[in-house]
């Protein structure tokens, strides 16, 4: 008998925390391939300089040594490719740099590979590393962006014109209409703010391991990526010059990735290069240290936002004028991020009619900056949400009701940045918000810490993202070098269990609980019934991976279309087994029965027929029963929810604590409620992380001085609160087969901004007139604003 | 890391005797030393543990009713077994860290290094206490010589530091966000003849006596007697996480809050 508990809607528990909880997991520096050697990079340690020796003769005699590379044995291979093209404001396409595997003439970040020495053992080298001599002839440091786009300024590149990746305007035609309307305001509020840059640092650092078959041609790559068939991709086309049925890409359990495994980095490609040349697999496993200077970082913009009122506090226009660092070299789908996923969400959930957005994308010798858990969307929350609640403190209005007052009521709503809202209740997750966080109550409490001599205030803000990412004609359109569609293949096997193959990549999302629970909902079998296979190229039909909250939106879908194409099948076989017509078919609870009477098969039966095929309808269906379905979305969901945050405030050291935070979210139709918890979670973890902790910081020499975990502050357990989450307001998605938004990045997008308003209100109530403190809000720096 | 020889001797004579080997570095938990070998910074030929050296280990009482603490006591030992005689002293070593180096990392270990964050310096000088080592005893007003520096000569183990026990103390630390090293982080201590104050994490001189606030409280054992005091930014660290007015106003704060939980 079906259990009814385990489809769409249950809390399963997650099936692979018992693999990832006991020791279990196959991850990829689980891996190793008979006769690996090891790889050592040898990394620049200055940020900006002219490579004029590197001399490997010494390391090529080391012990172990099998093979010392530097960037001259890369000449003849590709570099790695940028996969969006952004158009700036005048009709040109960005600037887009040559990123060399291994530095070619100039090294441009702290990290920037040089070399690589492969050995027989990891310690051999790295002993063989240091063995190299390198000369570089220093160059001035280019770090800050506005300087870096000053005239005669140092370039990062110096086959561009200037460090300005690009100049973008967003919608361009209304700028001059935004300016008017601006001018013409009741009101304006201004905020100049930072969303600071930050390292991802999933629990497991990057590792890659290449194999390369001599006997059959062909490359096998094992890497912690989060879209293996993307990396197949990028590198076997653009690379190395690898057709696809000639590379495997193996992308296991992966501990985590927040956007800082989508990308295609030097070392998956060296290690794929590098096992053909040496005819070894190879193997590298980045040290925690080397990943905060060679995993793509996040965020790192610099912004001024204006918010226009008219006399009734509605809002007439948004212009905005941000800096974003691409770092030394453009990541994959670095400059996307501030543009697409960005300037596109500036409407927030609000009827703003006129919108501008600037982004100057600049080059400096920093590590490359990509998409990190929100990309884009977080900064434009975070500028939108603070401006507004600096508004309502002008304008002495309460900062809940000049939002409701602004909300997008009416869907669908076409944005004045592109994109259109097809459901949503603002109202609704505000008034699940105002009563699960106990607003009323406020007043009393900020009493209760008054009396203990604590500050205690109240934030709150809205968010809206653009997840299930995304139609692939439209992001074409906008400059993307790839479709973004997902696939999946349903197998039926005789016996009637499933293997689902997505190209959908779970690395902590819980995939293989979640999907299973949907198909078991469609054809009423117990999940138990149900296996989810990804990560390995060689299985999964070709998909797009897992990012932008877009695997169960977007890889459910086509896993609910290849589902729906199996049933259909199986209807065929049933009817022919029960001799009725194909039309008066129904299937539930795992039994196929003829509408009108008592006639039903199970399942079992059918999925045997299909493989037994001796009574079945050979003229009209082949035997079997598998499907793929390849699904291209329609628009992006909108996710969209309301946060609130109470802190209290140590006045005499500045340090912020997090009291109470609630989160109410409308992701549309919910799989798995306790998976969504968790994800909820763990974005407001991250969020808070941003808010109050994390901070990656550059000398002016680009030194980076927060290169471990003793300068920089990772969230702990204790840092955040027992967290309030519901998401009981529910919009479905109008346009994907399972109603659903997706929820992986909210808690990140949603969560700065109250906590950096409660802050904020939290001194004004002890009489400090601050306006804004940047992130993160350390003791530090809340002090150093109650000085004045 | 590098290639190094490793002894793992069970008496004081015998690391004694395998210390006298050129390049020899003790270690005691690893806990600073490990990380460090792991970046390659440094480069001992020899490791000597003295982990296994009962001698050096434990916590006991003499006869004048210091608290006498062995070299090699790890601060989860201390947490437990000083936290009837020494409550102050057992609270600051259960604070450090995470179990893990806390069930590692040792007495010795911490004030042989001397980080100018780090906690344990605070308690031996704001005690008065004596580090005795293989060769000699030094009083803690000789021990500390700057950051990351120390009386201890080459090859000079810690087996014992002597703690007199104050009528009432408290260790307050303000955390460094990242690290959760002491940012700012005070010990008071009151004897029968007089306050001592020793603040670490905050000077660039390393740990040291804020004799000030020692002269206001010896009159005065309270937090008023503080009141508005704090020492001068003028040579306290500054960076990321804190300027040095930030780090002075803190030992203000920090000194009279340690005086509140002293009693
Ligand atoms: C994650 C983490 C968090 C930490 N947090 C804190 C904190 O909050 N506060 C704090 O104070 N500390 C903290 N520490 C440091 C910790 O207290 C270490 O235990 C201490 O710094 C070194 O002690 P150890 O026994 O591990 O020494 P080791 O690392 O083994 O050695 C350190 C140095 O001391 C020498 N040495 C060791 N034992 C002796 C001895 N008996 N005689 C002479 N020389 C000796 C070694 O040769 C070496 O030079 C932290 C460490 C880590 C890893």
């Amino acid at each position: 008998m079906p259990k009814d508990h385990d489809g769409i809607g249950a809390g399963s528990k997650r099936r692979e925390d018992v693999r990832f909880l006991t020791g279990a997991g196959n991850y990829t520096d689980d891996i190793n391939v008979r006769g690996q050697a090891y790889v050592h990079f040898l990394r620049s340690d200055v940020a900006h300089g002219k490579l004029s020796k590197v001399d490997t003769g010494a390391a090529e005699g080391m012990p172990g040594v099998i093979r010392v590379f530097t960037g001259a044995d890369f000449e003849g291979v590709g570099g790695l490719p940028c996969g969006w093209c952004v158009t700036d404001r005048h009709g040109q396409p960005m600037q887009e740099p040559a990123h060399p595997v291994l530095a070619q003439g100039k090294v441009r970040h702290v990290g920037d590979p040089i070399a690589a020495v492969v050995a027989e053992t990891a310690e051999q080298a790295r002993d063989a590393a240091e063995a190299i001599e390198v000369d570089i002839e220093d160059l001035p440091a280019v770090i800050d962006m506005k300087a870096a786009v000053q005239d005669g300024a140092t370039k990062v590149h110096d086959d561009l014109s200037s460090n300005l990746c690009y100049d973008w305007g967003f919608v361009e035609e209304n700028r001059e209409a935004v300016d008017k309307a601006i001018n013409e305001a009741a009101h304006v509020t201004t905020l100049e703010l930072k969303n600071q840059r930050l390292v991802a640092n999933p629990m497991e650092p990057r590792v890659a391991v290449g194999d390369f078959n001599r006997s059959t041609g062909e490359h096998t790559l094992y890497t912690t990526s989060q879209n293996p068939h993307v990396i197949r991709l990028l590198m076997g086309a653009f690379v190395l010059g690898i057709p696809e049925h000639k590379l495997r890409v193996v992308a296991p359990d992966v501990g985590g990735g927040f956007g800082s495994k989508i990308f295609h980095y030097a070392e998956e490609a060296f290690c794929t290069f590098a096992a053909k040349a040496v005819n070894r697999p190879v193997k590298w496993t980045s040290s925690r240290s080397e990943a905060f200077i060679s995993d793509a970082h996040g965020r790192d913009h610099v912004t001024r936002i204006e918010l226009a009122l008219d006399k009734d506090n509605n809002f007439t226009a948004i212009r905005t004028e941000t800096y974003a660092n691409m770092g030394a070299y453009l990541s994959t789908f670095a400059p996307s991020v501030p543009t697409w996923l960005h300037g596109t969400l500036m409407a927030g959930n609000y009827k703003t009619p006129l919108i501008y957005v600037n982004v100057k994308a600049v080059f400096t010798n920093t590590v490359p900056v990509d998409a990190y858990r929100g990309a884009g969307r977080p900064e434009a929350t975070y500028q939108l949400e603070r401006v507004i609640d600096k508004a309502a403190r002008e304008l002495g209005l309460d900062p809940i009701a000049l939002r409701r007052q602004n909300f997008v009521t009416e869907f669908p709503y076409a944005t004045p940045v592109a994109v259109e809202y097809d459901t949503g209740d603002y109202h609704g997750t505000m008034d699940v918000l105002e009563k699960m966080a106990d607003l009323s109550g406020f007043e009393a409490r900020r009493k209760e810490s008054e009396a203990r001599g604590k500050l205690r205030g109240l934030g709150l803000n809205c968010y809206i993202e653009a997840c299930g990412i995304a139609p692939s004609q439209l992001v074409g359109q906008l400059g993307a070098r790839a479709g973004l569609y997902e696939s999946a293949t349903v197998r039926v096997n005789a016996t009637g269990g499933i293997v689902v193959m997505t190209g959908s990549h779970s690395h902590g999302q819980g995939h293989e609980t979640t999907f299973p629970q949907v198909i078991a909902d469609m054809i009423g079998i117990d999940a138990d019934m149900i296996e989810i296979e990804h990560g390995d190229t060689a299985n999964a039909p070709m998909g797009m991976g897992t990012y932008g909250s877009r695997s169960i939106a977007v890889g459910g879908s086509a896993m609910v279309r290849a589902a729906e194409k199996v049933i259909n099948k199986a209807k065929k076989i049933a009817a022919h087994l029960m001799e009725a017509s194909e039309a008066d078919i129904e299937l539930k609870d795992g039994q196929f029965s003829v509408a009108g009477t008592d006639k039903s098969v199970a399942w079992g039966d059918v999925t045997l027929a299909a493989y037994v095929p001796h009574n079945y309808p050979l003229d009209e269906i082949e035997p079997g029963l598998e499907e793929t379905a390849f699904y291209d979305p329609a628009n992006f969901t909108y996710p969209a929810g309301a946060y609130a945050c109470e802190v209290e405030v140590d006045p005499e050291t500045g340090k912020v604590t997090i009291e109470r935070f609630a989160a109410a979210d409308d992701f549309g139709n919910i799989i798995n409620p306790m998976i969504v918890d968790g994800q909820v979670h763990g974005g407001i973890g991250q969020g808070i992380g941003q808010a109050l902790l994390e901070q990656c910081v550059y000398d002016e020499n680009g030194q980076l001085l927060t290169g471990s975990y003793m300068d920089y502050a990772m969230p702990r357990a204790d840092d955040v609160p027992f967290y309030d989450v519901d998401h009981s307001c529910q919009t479905p998605c109008t346009h994907n087969p399972l109603g659903v938004k997706g929820c992986g990045e909210a808690g990140a997008i949603g969560s700065p901004p109250s906590v950096v308003n409660a802050v904020i209100d939290a001194l004004h109530s002890g009489g400090h007139k601050v306006d804004h403190i940047d992130m993160p809000v350390s003791p530090a720096r809340v002090w150093a604003a109650m000085q004045g | 890391m590098y290639e190094f020889e490793f002894e793992r001797p069970t008496t004081l004579a015998d690391a004694i005797k395998a210390m006298g080997a050129e390049d020899a570095q003790a270690l005691g938990g690893g806990q600073t030393l490990i990380p460090t070998l792991k970046q390659r910074l440094a480069m001992p030929a020899k490791l000597v543990s003295l982990g296994a050296i009962d001698e050096i280990k434990g916590v006991c009482k003499a006869d004048d009713g210091a608290l006498c603490l062995g070299g090699g006591t790890t601060h989860a030992v201390v947490t437990r077994e000083a936290a009837v005689d020494y409550p102050a002293l057992a609270a600051l070593a259960g604070n450090i860290g995470d179990p893990a180096v806390r069930n590692r990392g040792t007495l010795g270990g911490s004030i042989a290094n001397n980080d100018p964050a780090a906690c344990y310096p605070a308690a031996v000088l704001g005690s008065g206490a004596t580090v005795v080592t293989n060769t000699r005893e030094i009083a803690a007003d000789e021990y500390f010589t700057g950051m990351f520096e120390t009386a201890l000569g080459e090859g000079e183990i810690i087996t014992e530091v002597r703690f007199p026990v104050p009528e009432k103390a408290a260790y307050q630390k303000f955390e460094q966000p990242a690290s959760r090293f002491a940012l700012v982080g005070v010990f008071v201590a009151k004897y029968v003849d007089g306050v001592r104050v020793a603040v670490t994490g905050a000077s660039e001189g390393g740990v040291f006596r804020w004799s000030e606030a020692e002269a206001a409280l010896s009159g005065d054992f309270s937090a008023g007697a503080l009141d508005g005091m704090a020492p001068p930014a003028e040579g306290m660290m500054s960076d990321l996480h804190g300027s040095a007015a930030y780090r002075a106003h803190l030992v203000g704060v920090m000194t009279r809050r340690a005086v509140v939980a002293a009693g």
